[in-house]
């Protein structure tokens, strides 16, 4: 069962499928969090799926799906980028990574447009304007902010680790034979844009 | 030993499955734009559950990792099932 | 002296160059990491039973004694706040886990040791959060440890900096249990299967798994609070659309599996304690190890009891109050195998097994109690009394908290390599079993006559029960203090300990007394059953 014999002898021993277990077990915490939030959701759309239905239409669906669109790409380089390292290529691992970054950026950026235009009408928690609309939309906005920008703190988490790869990678710490490191921030990636996977749908695509 | 995935994914399956998140990106897009009543929210999540297993299947390798991992998966989204069906069970019959 | 110095053991080893204080708050070994959380988890339950006193001395005589009315509840909080999250929930994993764990299955260390810690210095940012939070301005918290909706997001005391210390400290949480399961499952030892894992491991792995699938929703929870007393969103808040009760499901979804994280791992060391002492080997172990994945699972399923008189609705009620008798089925499972080891044992009564004799009588009546609360009539009429806070205390410190001395009792001479004196330790017992019963017995009884929770006054009628309690209180805070002298006695003066004092065959009792840092000179291959006591004769001639 146990496969550890030859890790006895030698105080400093590489576990990378323990590693990579410990970050599995961390995205579940991520799902768990997020699951109470979507359970907050579910609630509410079923209590006011009407008005929930109006609240959505205010919602911009190109700015959406094109984020949708630009972080699932994101995904796809990450893993490339993986890919690249596993094959030596340290340089277009760095690359692919660093268009990661770039397309987190541009998520970040509509994201903020997003928002702001949002906010300019008058549409954020506790506004007047807000304070105004039957409760169930005064609910999907908020959960719309909440939500969204609990995911957006998550996109920030997530370029500060890939920025940390690219400069691991660099400096040859991550390299093609020691890469659980990448997986794992690869993997997190990967949790960000799953999570995304289902906000899009749930707020901006009832139509 | 540590043995890193001794399985290998090609840059080909990769950009295969991303075109084929595009695709279903684009599918439920287009079907949001069609009344189909009460079946738009299945449908919406229904595709959504779909992209998901492409992304924990392959961008996130579960499918050629060791198999705990996916009894692992299996107890945590079952947890919040369970969580769901019995909140539900709440707020159904109020 | 010379020749303790020149015995190897983890106080003398260390696993960084630095020496002194900066060797421990450095260190990556799991034992002194342990010993670590043990003193800041004592110093918290010390100061949580010192609040304890406090309002037992209130409630000596009906009216205002020696405090107002709302010192009392910043009181019942912090002592709520202080018990719950800094002592009972990483009480024993983070201890005895963090020790026992990685020795028992034996490894060398856990999987991940800078992560671990790092938890005990998110777990003291935590607990530095909740004593911040009682000095600023605003004043010390005053909901109950619950936190419930809408007094939390009314209520102008630092209720976001002490949820937010709640967070962090849950945060600590998640990363032991995190290694805890990665450990299990990478670093036993050659021919350790999974059913030659001691129970105690067993049972501290499904509370990893409680920490790591139940802890993230608390947090989301906290952080809604946090964000509607910031923002005002509406989310808890009717006038809004929003529904109060949602939060009392999101918080009791964590928190009932929490009574899981309690007293799971206190199950594993009865099972420890109890084949030790009776010589023989457990009965049913696959039943109990079972047992403990299935109190984890439907753990999850029965939150709702807590929210009886919520105004959920009644399909909920009563699917919830059917849930909750399914979960006496694995806890009997567990204490039948228990009295069944010991049926025609050679029972040898030293400390540690009094305390666990003392746990099955407390954690019974806590356990009994819970099905009256669990079923849905009786407990509209005792929910919110007394009842409850007996209730409570017969199983998370009568249980949890017995099995904290038991445990302590147990495995001191390995921790410490001393004895401590087993007349002391044996007076304690009863001492403890007195005092208990009489601080928290009459409780039952004042709340099943209606008394409410969360007073500082009361009817005259209760007069007279409310001092038994606070007497009560004294002897049981007295007899705390007198093990906690005879314990610090024995660190410093007790007779040396053997490597095996009480005969226990488990790995732990292997190994010298203190452990040496990497634990085992060379890993050890398992062959023998977890509690095969044949082993004994061939480990004394080791
Ligand atoms: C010397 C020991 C202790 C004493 C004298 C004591 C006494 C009390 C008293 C008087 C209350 C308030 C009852 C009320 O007015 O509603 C209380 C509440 C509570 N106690 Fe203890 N207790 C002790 C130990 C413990 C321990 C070890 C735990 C947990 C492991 C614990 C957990 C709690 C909790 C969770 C509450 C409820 C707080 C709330 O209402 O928010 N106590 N205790
Ligand atoms: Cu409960």
């Amino acid at each position: 069962m146990s496969n550890h014999t030859d890790t006895v002898t030698h105080p400093v021993h590489r576990d990378d499928v323990g590693a990579k277990m410990g970050m599995w077990l961390f995205l579940f915490t991520e799902v768990l969090l997020f699951g109470g939030m979507f359970l907050v959701y579910a609630v509410y759309r079923y209590q006011y799926p009407d008005q929930f239905h109006i609240a959505a239409m205010e919602l911009n669906t190109t700015m959406g799906t094109l984020n949708t669109i630009i972080l699932l790409t994101s995904s796809l380089t990450v893993a490339l980028s993986i890919a690249a390292l596993q094959k030596g290529n340290k340089f277009l691992s760095l690359c692919f990574l660093s268009l990661t970054l770039l397309f987190a950026l541009m998520f970040m950026v509509i994201k903020y447009f997003e928002w702001t235009t949002k906010i300019s009408h008058g549409i954020y928690p506790g506004s007047p304007e807000l304070l105004t609309k039957p409760n169930g939309q005064i609910l999907f906005f908020g959960l719309y902010y909440i939500m969204t920008g609990l995911h957006g703190l998550h996109v920030l988490v997530g370029m500060v680790v890939i920025s940390f790869m690219i400069v691991f990678i660099a400096r040859d710490k991550v390299t093609s034979d020691n890469y659980v490191k990448l997986e794992n921030s690869g993997l997190y990636w990967h949790l960000v844009d799953l999570i995304w996977i289902f906000l899009f749908p749930l707020f901006y695509l009832i139509q | 030993m540590s043995g890193n995935n001794k399985h290998h994914i090609s840059y080909g399956t990769y950009i295969l499955v991303w075109a084929a998140l595009i695709a279903f990106t684009s599918i439920t897009v287009t079907i949001a734009g069609v009344n189909l009543g009460r079946y738009t929210l299945f449908i919406a999540l229904a595709i959504a559950a779909i992209k998901s297993a492409l992304v924990i299947n392959i961008f996130m390798h579960i499918k050629f990792d060791e198999p705990i991992f996916k009894v692992f998966l299996g107890i945590s989204g079952a947890t919040l099932f369970i969580i769901f069906l019995l909140t539900f069970f709440d707020y159904i019959y109020r | 002296m010379a020749n303790e110095i020149a015995v190897k053991n983890f106080y003398n080893q260390s696993t960084n160059k630095h020496t002194g204080i900066l060797s421990w708050l450095l260190t990556k070994d799991h034992k002194r990491i342990g010993l670590m959380y043990m003193m800041a988890i004592m110093t918290f339950f010390v100061v949580g039973m010192l609040i304890g006193i406090l309002m037992r001395l209130e409630l000596i005589a009906p009216g205002r004694t020696i405090m107002s009315a709302q010192t009392y509840n910043s009181l019942f909080t912090l002592h709520g706040v202080i018990m719950i999250f800094l002592f009972i929930i990483p009480g024993l994993p983070a201890i005895f886990g963090n020790f026992f764990l990685p020795i028992q299955i034996g490894a060398e260390d856990v999987a991940f040791p800078r992560l671990n810690l790092l938890s005990w210095y998110v777990y003291i940012v935590g607990a530095i959060l909740v004593i911040v939070s009682l000095f600023l301005p605003g004043g010390p918290i005053d909901t109950g440890w619950t936190f419930y909706i809408p007094y939390s997001v009314r209520s102008s005391t630092n209720i976001s900096l002490a949820l937010f210390a709640a967070f962090v400290l849950g945060f600590s949480s998640i990363l032991t249990g995190i290694n805890f399961i990665t450990t299990v499952h990478r670093l036993r030892a050659p021919g350790m299967g999974f059913f030659k894992m001691p129970l105690f491991v067993w049972a501290t792995y499904a509370t990893a798994w409680i920490q790591v699938i139940a802890t993230p929703v608390i947090a989301i929870t906290i952080l809604l609070v946090i964000i509607e007393r910031a923002f005002g969103v509406g989310i808890f808040d009717p006038a809004l659309g929003g529904d109060p009760i949602l939060f009392q499901h999101l918080f009791w979804i964590y928190s009932h599996p929490a009574v899981y994280i309690m007293i799971l791992p206190a199950m594993g060391v009865v099972s420890e304690i109890i084949p030790t002492f009776s010589r023989r080997t457990i009965f049913g172990y696959k039943q109990i190890a079972y047992s403990s994945l299935a109190i984890a699972f439907i753990g999850y399923l029965v939150w709702a009891h807590h929210m009886f008189s919520s105004g959920m609705s009644d399909t909920a009620r009563w699917i919830f109050s059917l849930l909750t008798f399914i979960v006496a089925l694995p806890s009997g499972v567990k204490i039948f195998n228990w009295v069944a080891t010991m049926y025609k044992g050679s029972i040898d009564p030293k400390p540690p097994f009094l305390w666990v004799m003392n746990f099955i009588f407390l954690f019974s009546i806590g356990g009994l109690t819970g099905l009256v609360l669990g079923s849905l009539a009786t407990d509209i009429h005792l929910t919110d009394t007394y009842f409850v806070v007996a209730h409570f205390h017969y199983v998370m410190f009568g249980g949890t908290g017995t099995i904290f001395f038991a445990a302590l009792h147990y495995w001191f001479p390995k921790m410490f390599g001393r004895m401590y004196n087993m007349k002391f330790a044996r007076i304690a017992v009863v001492l403890y079993f007195i005092g208990f019963n009489m601080l928290y017995f009459p409780k039952f009884i004042m709340g099943y006559m209606g008394m409410p929770r969360r007073y500082y006054d009361y009817l005259p009628q209760f007069e007279s029960l409310q001092r038994i309690s606070t007497f009560g209180s004294w002897i049981l805070v007295g007899t705390i203090f007198f093990i906690f002298g005879y314990l610090f006695h024995a660190l410093r003066k007790g007779k040396k300990a053997t490597s095996n004092p009480w005969g226990g065959v488990t790995l732990e009792w292997h190994i010298p007394s203190p452990p040496p840092l990497e634990n085992f000179e060379k890993i050890p291959t398992i062959t023998h059953e977890p509690y095969d006591f044949s082993q004994l004769k061939e480990m004394k001639d080791e």
